[in-house]
């Protein structure tokens, strides 16, 4: 296909030329799938573009012509307003409209009624309109679909989702022809056989990936500290680099850190420069306020999460600056891209390590970045509870054959293996529940009837696409400002730490200090702080483990007899610690015991990244336990972990043993709250759990009761139950990153350095700064409630009427079972 | 260590599952089993959740009936989740209650979701009245020697950077309200405004679970305003 007249036209009046790239996908626009490979600001966009506005141009196409999918809401409607500017000024006869969840009902009703020929949406969106009856029609005309930030998606469950949808489509679509547009990925060809049709073949075009990035450390006069994660440290040094360049993006790994830095930021700004906040549980009002202020020029520094990693257009970005470890070399460079969105400028890009040891962490991603060395773990196989989902979906749109939608679930590459007792596993739990004792078959949810199955009750339709998609916001609260009538929305956070909090905490939010008020049904009120010093200065954030390429660089480097490149504070404590005990190597593990402030102190370096090293520690002090020990407590890095313990370990070996530890993992870790939030994640993927319920929220929460109930009662009756199964697997990676621990074990190999001190090493001190201190559980628990009721009680103790009656017993006498038995 | 609690001149003892036990009485308490809750979920075309819910309401119930030796049992009401969950209940759960109930004297006490639970054995009443206590489902608003349920109250305490929630009993002088017992059922925050407008001048919480930890009811600015 050349390029039309028109087109060329308006290429040249813009004074620009065709990129080489888009060229390649004119030309190859019939081919069945396209991986589009290129740098941010490489008119990817365009180039997946081109070839359906080529097609629309003689304004012949009837109905739905190209569906447009992206991870991001927000990006779907930039990409509407980057469009409308060529079709405008080439007068091409298209209807371009976007579909997400904030469009209006009335709207979708009339999409589907009247499709545009190119509809921009979400994941999420388009697996609902395949859940219509009507999709058949809607989809019929369908020719082309392009995936943006196809990276993004692959390496989730929404991707999955986005990929089973799919073959739903392509299954009403017959012709369809795929383009995926990725940033710089490690594993191009995974990304394709995640996108192409199984097995249809998948041509990989790949953009010139640009100029080197212009990147490094940034120099701040005083040495970061020995643990931690805010990177205060550096703010004047920060602030400089923000009044010499035009606009700076400043991302950060949480969100807890980011509304920290922000907060010590404005503290600073005495020139008073205009610098933003931006993550994703700030409410979409106050999002889009930055957004747009950011897109007007108005704003000099946006203190940001990966809320901002996805490839929205905020124009003139010259410098992004990362806070913390980048903890995966992919991660950094694709936020290294944000800057300079101009192709064949380089992107300039500082690192601002937040404590000693992330000083070695970034020197290590820095060598990566250079090398070209990205990181990246490849995805399993898909994931059951979404197909799950899938099922149902399908079941909602109308009847189906089993054979018919488990060959069409197979065309999707991460269910290509897919074995057809897996697949009848998951229909059978759709169907029926798919428990061991089979209980009120009358109501299964749905009925076989001559090969063909459907839903018993069509109202359930209704159910199953309230509960569409495999984001987890179920654990959010609302957070407003208390006033009389319908206080303003602040967004959301985790119900995890809301439940923490008590009248008169204080926190902080949007870069704000804000007391807690009340806990009301489903929202968090609170009052603003004024300049108070918040009392909690942290919430629960999403914690990135560092990947398993940067560690191994981490312990190459380790490996070396000196590190010129690293800064002097930095090269003493390593060479320091070489002295007094040794450095981790890769295929050992090292553990060092010492006496420390009257306890025994026990720090294992693993290097498999925070998620597996907590793993880690709740395996090893439960043996340790076990071995009468008496662990107190741990801390968790992404290398190490030290644990408390009241009798020192003497032979560290048999802790390691990986069949005592896999042992543990199956059976005691089943009990842990990770294994519980785990499984909540996949029991409402699945659908055993509503996300949302019609009609209003019920007011208190009697009627519900938690997925932990569900899960203990599957664990006691039916260990084998598929969504236990599903849980079991799902811990291999994720927060229980078992996987990673296994990898850990056969990579030593039982090579284990026990090195005895008198005193803390260099390396370890700064675990003993770590935040996330684990209690051992068991009688902790217990006995950290009665201490706490002990103090209400008598705190209360005055209040509380004087008189014997309606007051507490505190009896000397047997305990609760002893007493009862006597009882007359 | 159950200290238990006196109320109405009565020592009462929350036991760790849930239930009320009244040694004066030998009489042991038990409020919203919600039985059959599983399967009028399906019925309604909602999940499908996992069919031994009942089975462990009552292997519960018989382990606290065998700790006890009780000569009545009480059920506050809610016990079956609604009228038809009993025709829900397989025929070795229905014989399992029918057993408990020609053993021991048994009332049901109707409830909102179960106005007369019938084929199971036992008695029914609205309320019923033993010495100084009088048993309901729905706690009235001046009543006094009261113990009821409905509510499931639940309590939430911080420790240390996590919270523990777990179902509770709150009493004052003049009731009791008791946590919910069945399987499968959930908690309303002992913050909710309807709590705390039955106990206008506070109360006491006492903690499900291996210690019967007892915890004031924290005061909220509402708690004048009753609406049951």
């Amino acid at each position: 296909m050349t390029l039309p007249t028109r087109f060329q036209q308006w290429f040249s009046e813009r004074g620009w030329h065709i990129h080489p790239h888009q060229q390649e996908m004119i030309d190859r626009a019939a081919d069945p799938a396209l991986l589009l490979i290129a740098p941010t600001g490489g008119g990817k966009t365009l180039a997946g573009f081109l070839p359906s506005l080529i097609e629309l141009a003689d304004g012949m196409h009837e109905g739905l012509h190209t569906l447009y999918i992206s991870p991001l809401k927000a990006l779907a409607a930039d990409i509407r307003r980057n469009l409308t500017t060529p079709v405008t000024a080439m007068q091409l006869p298209i209807r371009i409209e976007d579909r997400t969840g904030d469009t209006s009902a009335t709207r979708k009703k009339a999409q589907r009624a009247d499709p545009p020929h190119i509809l921009l949406t979400t994941p999420e969106s388009l697996a609902l309109l395949t859940s219509y009856e009507d999709a058949p029609r809607l989809f019929s005309t369908l020719s082309r679909v392009v995936i943006d930030e196809i990276h993004a998606l692959a390496e989730n469950k929404r991707g999955d989702q986005l990929m089973l949808a799919m073959s739903r489509v392509q299954a009403m679509a017959p012709g369809l022809r795929r383009v995926g547009l990725s940033a710089t990925v490690e594993d191009p060809p995974a990304i394709a056989r995640y996108l192409a049709r199984h097995p249809d073949p998948c041509r990989i075009v790949m953009a010139d990936p640009g100029p080197d990035p212009d990147i490094s450390i940034l120099r701040v006069e005083e040495p970061p500290p020995w643990a931690g994660a805010g990177g205060s440290h550096a703010i004047p040094a920060v602030l400089e680099q923000i009044r010499r360049h035009k606009t700076t993006l400043i991302f950060h790994n949480t969100r807890a850190q980011a509304e920290i830095f922000f907060h010590n930021l404005w503290l600073a700004n005495e020139d008073d420069l205009p610098i933003g906040i931006h993550h994703g549980s700030l409410s979409r009002e106050q999002r889009e306020r930055v957004e747009r202020a950011m897109v007007a020029g108005e704003l000099r520094a946006i203190v940001c999460t990966s809320s901002l990693d996805l490839g929205i257009d905020w124009g003139d970005v010259d410098l992004v600056i990362q806070i913390g470890a980048p903890k995966q070399v992919k991660r950094l460079v694709q936020r290294i891209g944000r800057a300079n969105h101009r192709y064949n400028a380089p992107s300039k890009a500082l690192l601002v390590p937040a404590n000693r040891f992330e000083v070695v962490e970034c020197e290590a991603a820095l060598q990566a970045v250079r090398e070209r060395d990205l990181d990246g773990e490849p995805r399993g196989p898909g994931p059951l509870d979404v197909l799950c989902q899938h099922i149902a979906i399908r079941a909602a749109s109308g009847p189906f054959t089993a054979t018919g939608l488990f060959a069409e679930v197979r065309t999707v590459g991460a269910y290509a293996g897919l074995t057809r007792a897996a697949f009848d596993d998951c229909l059978d739990f759709v169907a029926t529940g798919g428990y061991a004792l089979r209980a009120y078959d009358r109501w299964q949810r749905l009925i076989e009837r001559d090969g063909v199955w459907s839903l018993r009750d069509p109202r359930a339709a209704r159910r199953i696409r309230m509960n569409i998609g495999t984001i987890m916001d179920t654990d959010m609260l609302k957070v407003r400002l208390k006033s009389r009538g319908t206080g303003q929305p602040l967004g959301d956070i985790e119900e995890g730490f809301a439940t923490t909090l008590m009248p008169g905490d204080t926190f902080l939010f949007g870069g704000k200090v804000v007391r807690f008020e009340t806990l009301k049904e489903m929202t968090v009120e609170v009052t603003r702080q004024g300049n108070k010093e918040p009392r909690i200065a942290t919430y629960i954030g999403m914690k990135i483990a560092t990947s398993i390429q940067l560690s191994q660089r981490i312990l190459r480097m380790f490996a070396q007899p000196d590190w010129p490149s690293l800064p002097a504070h930095t090269r003493d404590w390593l060479h320091l610690q070489r002295s007094r005990s040794r450095l981790p190597e890769a295929d050992r593990i090292l553990v060092e015991t010492f006496p420390h402030d009257g306890r025994h102190h026990t720090c294992i370096y693993g290097f498999a990244g925070r998620n597996a090293m907590q793993t880690l520690g709740l395996l090893i002090t439960r043996r340790m336990e076990l071995s009468g020990l008496h662990p107190t407590g741990f801390v968790a890095s992404d290398y190490a972990i030290l644990v408390f313990s009241l009798e020192p370990v003497t032979d560290p070996a048999p802790l390691f043993d990986s069949a005592g530890l896999r042992d543990g993992f199956d059976t005691w870790l089943g009990g842990n709250a990770v294994m519980k939030r785990t499984f909540k994640y996949s029991a409402t993927i699945a659908g055993l759990i509503d996300r949302n319920v019609a009609g209003p929220r019920r007011t208190g929460r009697q009627a519900t009761f938690s997925a932990d109930i569900l899960y203990d009662t599957l664990m006691k009756y039916d260990p084998d139950h598929l969504l236990l199964r599903i849980t079991r697997q799902e811990a291999q990676r994720g927060l229980v990153d078992f996987q990673r621990i296994e990898g850990m074990l056969e990579r030593t190999a039982g090579r284990i350095d026990h090195v005895t001190l008198d005193r803390v090493t260099p390396l370890a001190a700064p675990m003993f700064l770590e935040r996330g201190y684990v209690p051992v559980e068991g009688a902790a628990t217990e006995r950290l409630l009665a201490d706490a009721a002990q103090r209400l009680m008598d705190a209360a103790g005055l209040d509380l009427d004087p008189a014997t009656e309606g007051r507490l017993f505190r009896m000397a006498g047997p305990d609760a079972t002893g007493a009862v038995r006597n009882a007359p | 260590m159950n200290p238990g609690f006196l109320f109405q001149g009565e020592r009462l003892f929350l036991l760790p599952s849930g239930a009320l036990w009244w040694p004066g009485a030998a009489t042991l308490i038990f409020a919203d089993l919600h039985l059959g809750k599983a399967e009028r979920m399906a019925r309604r075309g909602g999940a499908v959740l996992p069919p031994y819910e009942v089975h462990d309401t009552l292997r519960r119930m018989e382990a606290d009936i065998a700790l006890t030796a009780p000569r009545l049992v009480i059920c506050l009401g809610d016990s079956l989740d609604d009228d038809a969950a009993i025709a829900g209940l397989s025929p070795s759960e229905a014989q399992r209650l029918r057993d408990l109930t020609l053993r021991i004297d048994w009332i049901w006490i109707a409830g909102n979701h179960d106005p007369a639970p019938s084929g199971l054995g036992g008695r029914s009443a609205d309320a019923a009245s033993i010495g100084p206590l009088t048993f309901r489902h729905i706690a009235t608003p001046d009543a006094s020697g009261e113990v009821s349920g409905h509510y499931h109250p639940k309590a939430r305490l911080a420790l240390r950077g996590r919270s523990v929630s777990r179902p509770c009993l709150l009493h004052d002088r003049d009731r009791v309200i008791l946590p919910a017992y069945g399987t499968y059922t959930g908690g309303l925050d002992w913050t909710a405004p309807v709590l705390a407008g039955l106990f206008p001048t506070g109360g006491c919480a006492i903690l499900t679970g291996p210690t019967p930890h007892a915890v004031p009811i924290p005061c909220t600015s509402r708690s004048r305003r009753a609406s049951a």
